[in-house]
């Protein structure tokens, strides 16, 4: 633009031409958020529930907070099935290899949740034996914090994914930056009276 | 203390009368019959003393209940550094034993009973992995709860526990390599 184009001829487009070029914008702009939208709505996790928040995560999935709604309800053990792994609770160093060999046989494009303070800083268990939050080791992409999360959270959490999905399509984690740092925040804020507990 | 000893320990005392065994009471009670005792062998005449205690149908320990180690390093008036401890069971002639070993670094080394006792396998593997006792003649000394290529040994009073970076070693999956 400005200076620098100025001499050369500005590309005409007939209108013909200018609605074909419409037109295939608009077709691929409706196949990309179809398809976009079918995966979002179809995620499918794998459970990988090591500790108390698997708990969480089980109720998740029952009928009261039914995340069924969000089309994430077809847990799978298997990891080639899978496309979100939501790793819930504290990881052994000893486990470790076993996310890692699970996370890398699951297909792309895959998504990670790291629940609850254990997976994503280590929380409570700062000793020799449990990782300092599997973001170390793994590429996570959303974070959802609490000791263990509520079921909103995690299903919060699912949204974030899903937004993601919706954003950004179904680009491969490799194409993704490392660690997007997507933090979600409570749906419940606990406010403490003053001078409560004295 | 209480002054009655219990038959087992009348026994080993006869049959080993080179060992001084300074037997005594886990807890006193007020109910002496329900005291239960222990014996303190060397680590040279472990062996023996376990043999007989199994084999011997007066006292015929069937079963090692538990087998432990605990590390006495700052504790108020210990000699040695290690101890294994054996809770034997006799389920044939009702009645229990507690046999101490202490052992001492560089080289705490002590005989391992699995020929007595199969059942000691994963408990001597664990004790190993855990303080660093050597269990000689052990089948399969291998670490049973921390994981291949660990150092340490974690329930040494003067491991941190936080540990020494053994984390940090582990492999990192980025996304580029995934
Ligand atoms: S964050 Fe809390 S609930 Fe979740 S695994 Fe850790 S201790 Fe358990």
């Amino acid at each position: 633009m400005g200076l620098a184009s100025a001499g050369s001829m500005p590309y005409q487009e007939s209108k013909e031409e200018f609605l074909t070029t419409k037109l295939s914008h608009l077709i691929d702009l409706l196949r990309k958020q179809s398809i976009n939208w079918s995966r979002k709505n179809s995620l499918w996790p794998m459970p990988f529930a090591t500790a108390c928040c698997g708990i969480e995560l089980m109720a998740t999935g029952a009928s009261r907070y039914d995340i069924a709604r969000f089309g994430a309800e077809v847990m799978r053990f298997t990891p080639r099935q899978c496309d979100l792994m939501i790793c819930a609770g504290r990881v052994a160093i000893k486990t470790m290899p076993v996310l890692q060999r699970i996370y890398m046989q699951m297909a792309e494009p895959k998504w990670v949740i790291s629940m609850g303070a254990c997976a994503s800083t280590g929380g409570v268990f700062d000793t020799y034996a449990v990782v300092q939050g599997v973001d170390q080791f793994l590429p996570v992409d959303v974070y959802v914090p609490g000791c263990p999360p509520r079921p909103e959270t995690l299903l919060e959490g699912v949204m974030a994914i899903q937004r993601l999905v919706d954003n950004e399509g179904m680009i491969n984690s490799k194409d993704r930056e490392r660690g997007l740092g997507l933090v979600v925040q409570p749906t419940v804020q606990v406010e403490v009276e003053k001078g409560a507990g004295k | 203390m209480s002054a009655k000893i219990t038959p087992v320990i009348e026994l080993l005392q006869k049959q080993f009368s080179d060992i001084d065994f300074a037997p005594a009471p886990l807890l006193e009670m007020e109910d002496q019959s329900k005291e239960q005792w222990c014996v303190k062998v060397g680590a040279d005449k472990l062996m023996a003393v376990m043999s007989f205690l199994r084999s011997d149908e007066r006292c015929a320990f069937e079963q090692l209940s538990d087998l432990a180690g605990v590390d006495y390093l700052n504790f108020p008036n210990a000699k040695d550094r290690y101890g294994v401890t054996y809770s034997l069971l006799s389920l044939s002639n009702e009645h229990r034993l507690w046999v101490k070993v202490f052992v001492n670094d560089p080289n705490p080394e002590v005989p391992s009973v699995v020929s007595i006792w199969h059942g000691a396998t994963w408990m001597e593997r664990e004790v190993w992995d855990m303080f660093g006792v050597r269990f000689t003649d052990h089948p399969d000394l291998r670490r049973i709860l921390t994981w291949e290529g660990f150092e340490a040994h974690p329930l040494r009073k003067d491991y941190p526990l936080t540990g020494r970076g053994e984390r940090e070693n582990f492999k990192v999956i980025t996304r580029e390599s995934a």
